[in-house]
């Protein structure tokens, strides 16, 4: 027996597991988390009605017919039609490009800023780190609607403001939970390494501390386009948002809940489920997506 | 024969006189309290500075004032009534320039104190001469007022520096409340915060934003009123709580006015227990383009704004979802001078060939050199009724001429300041709303921008302010109404300034034991409650 070919009894070396195709590990994923699966459906619903609006609404949202008002639902209008006589479908599937466009813009800008400020409140530290958590302190004692109410009294109504109003509060409360992430990661080695190579802050944050913080900003990200939405729903319903004729669910449901509740509730039901699923949807699928990226719950 | 018909016909006459009062008598009750709710918050108890009813409907029962519409009657623009004054309303003097009014000796103040020729004086003069520092919104229905004297207790008169037709109705106007003289002599701004009056209620309690209270004033000079005990008025904006206070019986009426659709819903719920008035209100929602900014400075351009807008078709739809209905000019339709449907329908965007209207739009968008799909934004009030759902309507219409419309929509006070202050508006809701219907001062909207504070339009048009002052200087009804017909042509077709969109229409469901009051073509008339009683 030479010496090439012996082995240690019980310490073979284990082949690399082949991958599995693509499809077979969707249904792993499918099988381990159900919920953030019909999450994940609802989600790309949504974003399909929302892309290809044009094609999939069977009437022009913003078209008044004054002979078809209040119809309710039947097989010309699935969903009804409301006062001005416009097909409720249609503006249901028109309106989730506004809920979407608004919630993911504002979720991403808000946790983006949040993750670049919170990482570097963690990794300068002392007196930068106690004052900004200070001012993140100020801002998150406002309620979220308080908070994007004062910014949209501030700026105004309409998309573009809306936005800003809902992503100025997303802000700290990203900034607050990848701060805390990122603090643990300033003490291994591999930061004081890069330091001591001489790397600016710059690269020391973006290239070496924020890829480490992904999982929790990834996780923020879609607990807050949930959020925003119903945010951009509760704006628009207290006048305070997207105006018409822009399609849009909060504006659908303020303008059916409080006149025709009773007479035409197509109105206000089918909005009102509009935005319920949308941030189930988006709920469950923030949930199984912080199960699968945690290492600790995975591990679980 | 004919003596015998005569005889018959005073018989008949008297009888039925006679019937009315007795009947009318018998049937009044006493006692109750009336519960109303008022969708607004008075920004203060002054009504000399105040604009809005929502100083008028908690406060006008707690004031006299010197003449009034007649409340028997509140529909009529011409039938006033003496309130403090004796007898009828006076007739003008000195070649139309004077006006006497005899005043009652028999009105006191709450307080106690009498009610003088000397109070009327110190309040028409904090109205038409305010002092430095105090506001007063009507100061310009007054223009034509020369002096203001009270030779004694009981005598208070007018001198006009021109015969004017529309003095008498300025006086009339529901908001010219008559303060004590002594209060005002000490603090020009007590009126502001505090209540004290001669009319039929005395005031109790005002907690703002959450109610009014008041009570019955056993010493007020109309001997037998006010058939009430009291009064409590809730302050709610939202139109849901209104709807839901008169359905549950948290109030018995709500004098603005509701959509016809919750018309329809509460007399679902309440069938017979409720009554319904309605009535054309003296109220106009209008679009005014920014004169001062491309391409509406272009008159062509403002006439196809209004050329697009199918106001016959409107009236037909939105008065079934709006509180809306009536189409019309500058004046009050259905007034002496207002035009008819005939000389409506020859001025542009009044035309009853709606497809002829907007293809006309076009060729003049295009000739102004306005591109298809041109954008511009449409600035609105932040309030439903109308205002948003008229607004709605409106951007429909002016897509279908190519044009494409975004709307900004600001709470009242932003709102306001940018139309009235700030002017930063392409196209804006803009209204005319009046109470005393009085043509005359109201088409002072239509003035240019440096003579009407009401003007927002920010044109100067000189020949407009010409015809105004001519028709108001003008005793001749038949004079005027050719003046306004030519004032309605050049404001509405050769410079389109302001186009009126749709007249409102006032609909109010109340409980049907609510008896006495009746509904007038403005919601700031007929408010003093003292003929209000219950039925129960």
């Amino acid at each position: 027996m030479d010496a090439v070919s012996q082995t240690i009894p019980g310490k073979e070396i284990e082949e690399p597991a082949a991958s599995k195709p693509w499809l077979v590990s969707l249904f792993d994923l499918i099988r381990q988390q159900p919920l953030g699966a019909a999450g994940a459906f609802i989600v790309i619903i949504m974003v399909f009605l929302a892309v290809f609006a044009n094609l999939v609404a069977p009437f022009d949202p913003i078209v008044n017919d004054y002979g078809s008002m209040h119809i309710p639902p039947d097989g010309t209008h699935w969903l009804g039609t409301d006062q001005f006589g416009r097909d409720v479908l249609s503006r249901l599937i028109y309106g989730a490009r506004t809920a979407l466009v608004v919630g993911f813009v504002s979720a991403f800008i808000g946790a983006t800023a949040g993750l670049v400020l919170g990482v570097s409140s963690a990794y300068f530290g002392g007196l930068f780190d106690l004052i900004f958590q200070r001012v993140m302190d100020v801002f998150m004692a406002f309620p979220l609607i308080i908070l994007a109410l004062a910014v949209v009294s501030i700026f105004g109504t309409g998309v573009e403001n809306l936005i800003i109003a809902i992503t100025i509060p997303f802000i700290p409360r990203c900034a607050r939970v990848v701060r805390s992430s990122a603090l643990s990661i300033r003490e291994i080695p591999y930061v004081d390494a890069a330091r001591a190579l001489g790397f600016n802050h710059r690269r020391i944050i973006l290239r070496h501390m924020v890829p480490n913080v992904m999982a929790p900003y990834l996780i923020m990200i879609t607990a807050f386009v949930g959020q925003a939405i119903l945010l951009e729903a509760s704006l628009t319903f207290l006048g305070l948002g997207v105006q018409e004729p822009t399609p849009a669910w909060g504006l659908m449901l303020q303008g059916g809940a409080e006149e025709y509740a009773e007479s035409a509730p197509w109105m206000a039901i089918f909005p009102g489920l509009a935005i319920s699923l949308a941030v189930f949807g988006f709920n469950l699928f923030g949930d199984a997506l912080r199960d699968v990226l945690d290492p600790k719950l995975r591990s679980q | 024969m004919k003596r015998i018909n005569r005889l018959m016909s005073f018989a008949i006459a008297t009888c039925v006189a006679i019937g009315i009062s007795t009947g009318g008598a018998m049937a009044q009750k006493r006692g109750g309290i009336l519960k109303y709710i008022i969708p607004s918050n008075p920004p203060s108890a002054d009504g000399h500075r105040e604009t809005t009813f929502g100083t008028i409907h908690p406060f006008a029962q707690y004031y006299s004032v010197l003449i009034r519409i007649n409340p028997s009657n509140p529909a009529s623009t011409t039938d006033f009534r003496c309130d403090l004054c004796v007898g009828d309303v006076p007739k003008a003097t000195n070649y139309g320039k004077r006006f006497t009014f005899k005043i009652r000796d028999d009105v006191k103040f709450h307080d106690g104190s009498k009610l003088t020729a000397k109070d009327i004086k110190a309040s028409f003069d904090r109205i038409v001469n305010p002092p430095k520092g105090v506001l007063s919104a009507r100061k310009a229905y007054f223009l034509m007022v020369d002096s203001i004297s009270a030779p004694d207790d009981t005598t208070i008169v007018f001198d006009l520096k021109y015969p004017s037709g529309a003095f008498i109705p300025a006086v009339a106007m529901p908001y010219n409340f008559i303060y004590a003289k002594k209060l005002l002599d000490k603090d020009q701004h007590y009126y502001e915060k505090n209540v004290m009056g001669s009319g039929p209620f005395m005031f109790v309690e005002w907690q703002p934003g959450a109610f009014i209270k008041g009570k019955r004033n056993p010493n007020y000079y109309r001997k037998g009123q006010p058939y009430l005990d009291g009064t409590e008025a809730i302050f709610a904006k939202k139109q849901s709580i209104n709807v839901q206070a008169i359905r549950g019986g948290r109030a018995y009426i709500q004098f603005r006015g509701f959509p016809p659709k919750s018309r329809d819903d509460l007399k679902k719920a309440l069938g017979d227990k409720l009554t319904v008035q309605e009535s054309d209100w003296n109220c106009v929602l209008m679009v005014t383009p920014n004169s001062k900014r491309k391409p509406f400075d272009d008159a062509r351009v403002r006439r196809a704004l209004s050329l697009a807008i199918d106001r016959w078709g409107g009236s037909k739809y939105l008065s079934k979802i709006a509180i809306v209905k009536t189409v019309g000019g500058v004046v009050f339709p259905g007034h002496p001078l207002a035009a008819t449907k005939e000389e409506l329908q020859k001025i542009p965007g009044f035309w009853p060939d709606i497809k002829q209207s907007r293809a006309e739009a076009k060729r003049l968008l295009k000739e102004a050199g306005v591109p298809e799909g041109f954008e511009f934004e449409f600035h609105n009030r932040g309030v439903d009724q109308p205002y948003k759902i008229v607004g709605t309507w409106l951007i429909d219409q002016w897509r279908q001429v190519g044009l494409k419309v975004k709307q900004r929509v600001q709470p009242s006070g932003p709102f306001y300041a940018t139309l009235r202050k700030k002017k930063d508006f392409d196209v804006s809701m803009d209204f005319n709303c009046q109470s005393i219907v009085n043509p005359l001062l109201d088409v002072s909207k239509y003035l240019s921008s440096d003579v009407s504070g009401s003007s927002n339009g920010q044109y100067v048009d000189r020949e407009v302010d010409e015809m105004f002052n001519k028709m108001n200087r003008s005793g001749d009804p038949v004079e005027q109404r050719k003046i306004m017909r030519a004032y309605e042509t050049r404001v509405l077709d050769e410079k389109a300034w302001a186009l009126p969109t749709l007249w409102w229409y006032r609909i109010i469901p109340h409980h049907a034991k609510v008896k006495g009051w009746k509904i007038s073509p403005s919601h700031y008339l007929n408010l003093d409650l003292a003929n209000v009683w219950l039925d129960e």
